[in-house]
């Protein structure tokens, strides 16, 4: 029998936890959603978890329960801080945990997010990341009024000119992440030399120009940033469908989606593997993990009248992308195994209320996986990739170079 | 009668990307590292010093069209180094260049935001301009702007910026938990700016920071420049560190807020400025003539005058006298990336004066570039830099310096243990931190 692979666990924060009457728990620091003390908290208690990773949700425009824009709803939590600057601000602070703010490829920059993120990553010493998301048009891009967008509203979601659209957007965040990695490995490792005979402090041989043309962006490189401690800081992406998919597939390390149960999980996973193949990654590790919604409680009876009593307070019953589980932490633990038997790598768990739920994972859930051996006991590696498995990739233009040089000297 | 002594403001700049930054010195640490900017970070605050600075690129320099090799090349992010500074220091303010040209109101809006709520109120922007294609190839918009629409696109981008931070007033947030009501009225961060640079709508998403706005800093020395400045800036970083430009610049700058209705203390003046310190004023002068020999290589000495001379002059030998040939006219095609390019107004009278130096002290090409390119601000003592400092701030040439160590990431050190106790003694720089906000360190109101 082969041994399970490893579980990886990541946890998503967002506010004051994922549902929407989460601001209202007695434990919430509801008040504090916008200090540092605040987040740092949260990471540590992951770290203390032994998670691979945290993500930070973040969004160019106010939070809202709108597909397409601002709603007037005043019971709901407002106002957030940009994520790469949340993840930054708790690097010094945390020792092994990975670090994945969101970045948002419509509108913005891939030179300024590139070098953002490199940053990110040596400033906790190889444990950045960050998670794409697609522009989107109407209000998102009225904030930039750089380019006329139309807006999209859910029911339009199938019709061939909004497919279009979102197809378009994405292809976008697909030329955005490459120029964003391509700047990444525009300076070779050893590109530094401070040559003191020659007065020279970089091999400028060993720094390239990324050239990159496209549609929507002309990059000429190279980066400001040296190559980041993990050669390439980790790419993730969220996907509920082939388009995502695509994208992840194309360019992702690992691949968040939404399946209702093991038997979806398996389809989806072969799914991103079709799409893997055809971008030509098929060779290359993309680890698929699903995304939960998680309600914690010692009882299962608990862990529903919790979830009950937070949707009777917001009024309706949660919607979300993810499926929701509540129950105790040995059920998901459960739940997870169960699943992870479909191809999953891993999961992101989005805490319903912080501190409750983050805690039921971090000291009830990871006990659990720990005493069936299913979860690391101590950190492994010292950076974001290593948790992951995943090896510091060669250096694109390093490689370039010396088939170049090997071809010359045949 | 005398008038009240002023109190003086010091600031650490981050050495960067340029010729004095001494990489070759066996003390020079990473310029990359986090924790070289922790280290010099610290110094700062040990010393209580009003903030930390750190300066932008956006493209590397090159020179003959190769990336310019013989200065340290490659620095991080602004953002996100203060935000992981704000980590390791408690009432350091936390100042950053970014430009105006290659960004959009909004982001930077959030980002200086975010940056001034995560820590607690520390947070300064250098609102820089630049217009050069060059630096446009990096970014979406590419090479837009014309040059004298520079300083207009700043003016308008800061107060498209102010109108976003400004969005929110803060006391949108009650956050009841009994009554399920967290904002107290529908729609907070409403805005709608039209202008022929901006078009923007929509709410601003990060609720009013402990500064009210970040404070701004301008750096540019045009006119235009310090219009720019007087009109809305809280402070200058400006680049006049001689005692009589000192204060002609103090001055000029002072006497231009009236028309704008501001009041001469709602603009701190601070020149960059250099130091080299010894055991006494002699040993100090010893090793300051070292340091401008490591800053001013041969080779670095030869690229400085292919700038001036605008032609390759790779063929000459630095240790040679000033070349013969006449410099090249028209725009400067040999160096991109630097703001250097830009100071050499008439080149035939500079290179002129360069041969007349040459000849009248016997100087070579090297020695030349030595002398005439920025030798340091303040050599001597502790005790005699320490005096210096505050006579050039009681006698109005600046209300403080933004320090520039030579070298990374001790250079900082010995002023910290060794003349700012002077300057505490003396009364005139604070002995301990008295407010918690960069606002309050600079002596500047709550923005209303």
């Amino acid at each position: 029998m082969t041994p399970r692979p490893p579980l990886h666990l990541a946890l998503a924060l967002d506010g004051a936890g994922w549902h929407p009457a989460a601001w209202r728990e007695p434990r919430a620091r509801t008040a504090e959603l916008l200090d540092a003390r605040y987040w740092t908290d949260l990471v540590q208690e992951a770290e203390r978890g032994l998670l691979d990773f945290v993500t930070i949700e973040d969004s160019l425009g106010l939070q809202s329960d709108r597909f397409d824009g601002p709603d007037d709803r005043t019971d709901r939590v407002r106002g957030r801080l940009d994520a790469v600057l949340i993840a930054a601000r708790v690097a010094p602070l945390t020792t092994r945990i990975g670090l994945v703010p969101s970045v948002i490829a419509g509108h913005t920059e891939p030179f300024h997010i590139s070098k953002a993120i490199a940053t990110l990553d040596y400033v906790s010493a190889g444990r950045g990341g960050l998670r794409v998301r697609a522009g989107s048009g109407g209000a998102e891009a009225a904030l930039f009024g750089r380019r006329q967008i139309p807006g999209i509203t859910v029911a339009d979601l199938d019709r061939p000119e909004v497919v279009a659209l979102i197809t378009e957007l994405f292809d976008e965040a697909a030329d955005y992440v490459e120029v964003v990695r391509r700047l990444w490995d525009s300076w070779e490792d050893d590109a530094e030399i401070r040559d003191v005979a020659t007065g020279r402090f970089v091999d400028r041989d060993k720094l390239h120009y990324i050239d990159f043309e496209g549609r929507w962006f002309s990059v000429r490189g190279p980066s400001i940033v040296p190559r980041p401690p993990q050669g390439q800081p980790l790419v993730t992406v969220l996907g509920h469908n082939t388009v995502p998919y695509r994208l992840g597939a194309r360019q992702a390390d690992v691949v968040y989606v939404t399946p209702r149960d093991a038997d979806d999980a398996r389809r989806i996973v072969g799914e991103i593997r079709t799409e893997q193949d055809a971008a030509g990654r098929g060779d290359e590790t993309v680890h698929v993990f699903a995304d939960l919604v998680v309600h914690l409680a010692d009882s299962a009876a608990q862990a529903a009248d919790n979830r009950a009593r937070l949707d009777e307070r917001a009024g309706a019953p949660q919607g979300s992308d993810a499926h929701i589980v509540a129950g105790t932490p040995g059920e998901l633990a459960d739940l997870l195994l169960d699943w992870q038997s479909a191809g999953l790598a891993g999961f992101r768990l989005r805490p319903a209320t912080i501190p409750h739920d983050l805690e039921g994972i971090t000291r009830g859930l990871v006990g659990e996986l720990q005493s069936r051996g299913a979860f690391r006991t101590a950190y492994e590696a010292a950076t974001l990739r290593g948790l992951l498995g995943l090896a510091r990739p060669a250096n694109r233009y390093a490689a370039a170079a010396a088939a170049t040089n090997s071809t010359a000297a045949v | 009668m005398s008038r009240p002594t002023k109190q003086i403001h010091l600031a650490a700049h981050f050495p960067g990307v340029n010729n004095t930054t001494v990489w070759s010195d066996p003390a020079a640490g990473s310029q990359i590292e986090f924790s070289s900017f922790v280290h010099l970070a610290r110094a700062a605050e040990r010393a209580k010093f009003d903030f930390f600075f750190l300066a932008e690129g956006l493209r590397l320099r090159e020179q003959n069209g190769r990336i310019h090799d013989l200065d340290v090349v490659g620095r991080p992010d602004t953002f996100t180094v203060l935000a992981a500074i704000a980590a390791v220091t408690d009432r350091l303010g936390l100042a950053g260049t970014i430009n105006s040209t290659f960004n959009e109101p909004y982001e930077v809006a959030r980002q200086f935001a975010s940056l001034d709520h995560l820590s607690a109120g520390r947070a300064a922007w250098n609102v820089v301009t630049s217009w050069d294609a060059f630096t446009g190839e990096n970014f979406r918009r590419g090479g837009y702007l014309a040059e004298q629409d520079r300083y207009e696109r700043a003016r308008r981008f800061l107060h498209t910026a102010w109108e976003l931070f400004d969005s929110w007033h803060g006391d949108e947030i009650i956050a009841d938990k009994d009554t399920g009501q967290f904002l107290r009225e529908p729609g907070p961060g409403a805005f709608a700016h039209h202008d022929d640079f901006f078009d923007i709508s929509g709410q601003f998403n990060v609720p009013r920071s402990p500064q009210g706005r970040p404070v701004i800093f301008q750096a540019g020395d045009s006119d235009a420049g310090r219009e720019f400045a007087a009109s809305s800036a809280d402070a200058i970083f400006s680049r006049h560190s001689t005692f009589e430009e000192g204060q002609a610049f103090y001055a000029d700058i002072k006497g231009r807020l009236a028309k704008f209705g501001r009041r001469p203390d709602q603009l701190v003046v601070l020149p960059a400025a250099t130091f080299v310190l010894g055991d006494t004023d002699a040993e100090a002068r010893e090793r300051a003539e070292v340091i401008r020999h490591q800053q001013v290589s041969g080779a670095t000495a030869i690229l400085f005058a292919e700038q001036l001379w605008n032609r390759d002059l790779s063929s000459y030998d630095p240790d040679g006298p000033v070349p013969e040939v006449d410099p090249l006219p028209g725009e400067n095609t040999i160096s991109k990336g630097r703001a250097s390019v830009r100071m050499f107004d008439d080149r035939l009278a500079t290179v002129r004066q360069w041969r007349e130096l040459s000849e009248a002290k016997k100087l070579s090409l090297r020695e030349v570039v030595i002398e005439v390119t920025g030798r340091q601000s303040f050599i001597g003592s502790a005790a005699t830099v320490a005096e210096t400092i505050n006579r050039f701030v009681q006698q109005d040439a600046s209300d403080g310096f933004i320090l520039v160590p030579h070298i990374v990431p001790g250079g900082l050190d010995d002023f910290a243990d060794q003349v700012v106790p002077l300057l505490q003694e003396r009364g005139v720089f604070r002995a301990e931190y008295t407010g918690t906000t960069l606002r309050e360190h600079l002596g500047l109101e709550l923005p209303g």
